[in-house]
């Protein structure tokens, strides 16, 4: 992938903790790349499995699902549901010889905008280095 | 375990036993597969003794998964009178997953199973399978691959029924010499008092059976190595499911995907003019029907841990996609990723519906 062009991500970001991590980097005015699209959950495990492959398949570089991290979930559990079938979901990857890299679970409280700074910066670089999502060139998908 | 032997093939055991039930009022009916009208082979509830003679519950054919068919019946309340249930163990196996999923209660439920030998794809012509009968028991006893059978059923490690409660013996055993009945839980012990006089010991374990579970599982490691799902990638996921007209047959059939209301099938999935245009400009061209990829992969994200590999969805495919053997090895593989067996033990829950506080760190980032 060549400089100039960012990777696209899309990311779940649930309400209550990524969202307002997301919210608070934005305040704090911390520079992060412009390669994440947002998506407000209510919770991390409101994530089925299909979305992901949905955005996947949509062309997307790369898929990011964010929560509060274990323990703190607004709803006590929902995030160690979403740790299973995260789990799942990249066990079917790798049978699928599909690219585990871009598909990413990462906990990031209200607090941690620097955090969130962080992880899409991490991820944005990594997945330069993958270069682009072989979906894209799949014409008849 | 408690059993004793009878000297008439198993169809004439069952029936004799399902007769005994029926005329002692132990159970008020019996679901079983039948023949019925001319060369059709359907599961049916019967209450009639006089219609047992048209049940044949070993002949080797699924028309459907039993499973399934058990839970439409008791879904919303538990059946109220006893019922006696002739089926294989992968119909069990997947009920057991549907009571787990709450679509199905086995009050007053009687599981009478036997010892797999598989069964003959749906599409294969009735009268070729009777007169593959002979084959088809010979191998049975002996394991011996039989090419023309389910995919999923020659390689299947699952065939002895664990959970039912009368248990015959027919594959890795010479059922010309007669049939024995082994009484696997006190249920079924109870069921049966009364109906022989002999009774002696006899364990399921045998070197006949692992014999059978051995050979199968060679084969099974040659059909899944030569799949090659690892490197299917983007390009191989749309090379195979590229044929998929988006029937949605495979998930009609399948015993455990359950959903009323299918996100496949919803509004949500309607690919409207706003959404052609969209991927238009993406990529300049569109498969229609769309995403049949994404059906698939969703699909497997849904079943993988309950997929108790029947086999169903590859028999109804009108593209002859190996969705079965797809499927099975994927599941496989997340199966025991969380040492989950589908089917095995009623307590056991789904893996995506508990957790643990401290796992699969692995995974986060």
């Amino acid at each position: 992938m060549d400089e100039k062009t960012l990777p696209q991500i899309v990311g779940f970001l649930c309400k209550w903790c990524s969202y307002a991590g997301a919210d608070l980097a934005g305040v704090s005015r911390l520079k992060m790349p412009a390669s994440l699209i947002p998506i407000r959950v209510m919770c991390s495990s409101r994530v089925d499995p299909i979305f992901v492959l949905k955005a996947f398949l949509a062309g997307a570089d790369g898929v990011l699902i964010a929560g509060c991290h274990p323990g703190d979930c607004h709803y006590q559990s929902g995030n160690y549901y979403t740790r299973r079938r995260f789990a799942l979901t990249r066990k079917i990857f790798e049978e699928l010889g599909l690219d585990t890299n871009r598909i990413r679970l990462s906990w990031i409280s209200a607090s941690e905008g620097q955090r969130f700074v962080n992880v899409v910066t991490e991820f944005t670089e990594n997945l330069k280095k993958i270069g682009k999502n072989p979906v894209k060139a799949e014409v008849f998908l | 375990m408690k059993s004793f032997k009878t000297h008439k093939s198993p169809d004439d055991t069952i029936r004799d036993m399902l007769l005994f039930l029926l005329e002692n009022k132990k159970v008020s009916s019996i679901f079983a597969l039948s023949k019925v009208h001319n060369n059709n082979y359907a599961y049916t509830l019967i209450t009639d003794k006089e219609l047992l003679k048209n049940i044949t519950p070993t002949f080797p054919l699924m028309p459907a998964n039993a499973g399934k068919m058990i839970s439409r019946l008791t879904m919303i309340e538990a059946v109220k009178s006893p019922v006696a249930v002739v089926l294989r163990p992968c119909e069990l196996r997947a009920l057991f997953e549907l009571v787990k999923l709450e679509q199905a209660k086995l009050d007053n439920l009687l599981f009478i199973s036997f010892t797999c030998g598989g069964v003959f794809p749906i599409k294969t012509k009735k009268d070729s399978v009777e007169n593959a009968l002979k084959n088809y028991w010979t191998n049975a006893k002996t394991g011996e691959d039989l090419q023309e059978l389910r995919e999923c059923c020659r390689i299947c490690e699952n065939f002895v029924p664990d959970n039912a409660d009368i248990i015959l013996q027919l594959a890795g055993k010479d059922i010309d010499n007669g049939t024995s009945v082994l009484m696997k839980t006190e249920k079924g012990a109870g069921f049966l008092n009364g109906m022989s006089e002999q009774f002696s010991e006899e364990s399921l374990e045998s070197t006949a059976l692992d014999t059978i579970g051995e050979i199968r599982k060679e084969k099974k490691q040659k059909i899944f190595a030569d799949l090659k799902t690892e490197d299917f990638g983007i390009e191989g996921l749309v090379n195979i499911f590229g044929r998929c007209i988006n029937c949605h047959a495979c998930s009609k059939v399948c015993p455990v995907c359950y959903c009323k209301l299918c996100y496949f099938e919803s509004a949500d999935n309607d690919a409207g003019p706003s959404i052609f245009e969209i991927e238009l400009k993406k990529r300049s061209a569109l498969r229609i029907p769309a995403d049949t990829v994404l059906y698939h992969l969703g699909r497997m994200t849904h079943i993988g841990f309950t997929c108790v590999g029947c086999g169903m969805c590859s028999d109804v495919c009108p593209t002859n996609i190996p969705i079965a053997t797809i499927f099975t090895k994927v599941s496989e593989r997340v199966q025991k990723a969380f040492e989950y067996i589908p089917g095995k033990d009623l307590e056991e829950k789904v893996p995506v519906s508990v957790f643990e506080m401290k796992e699969l760190e692995d995974v986060e980032d």
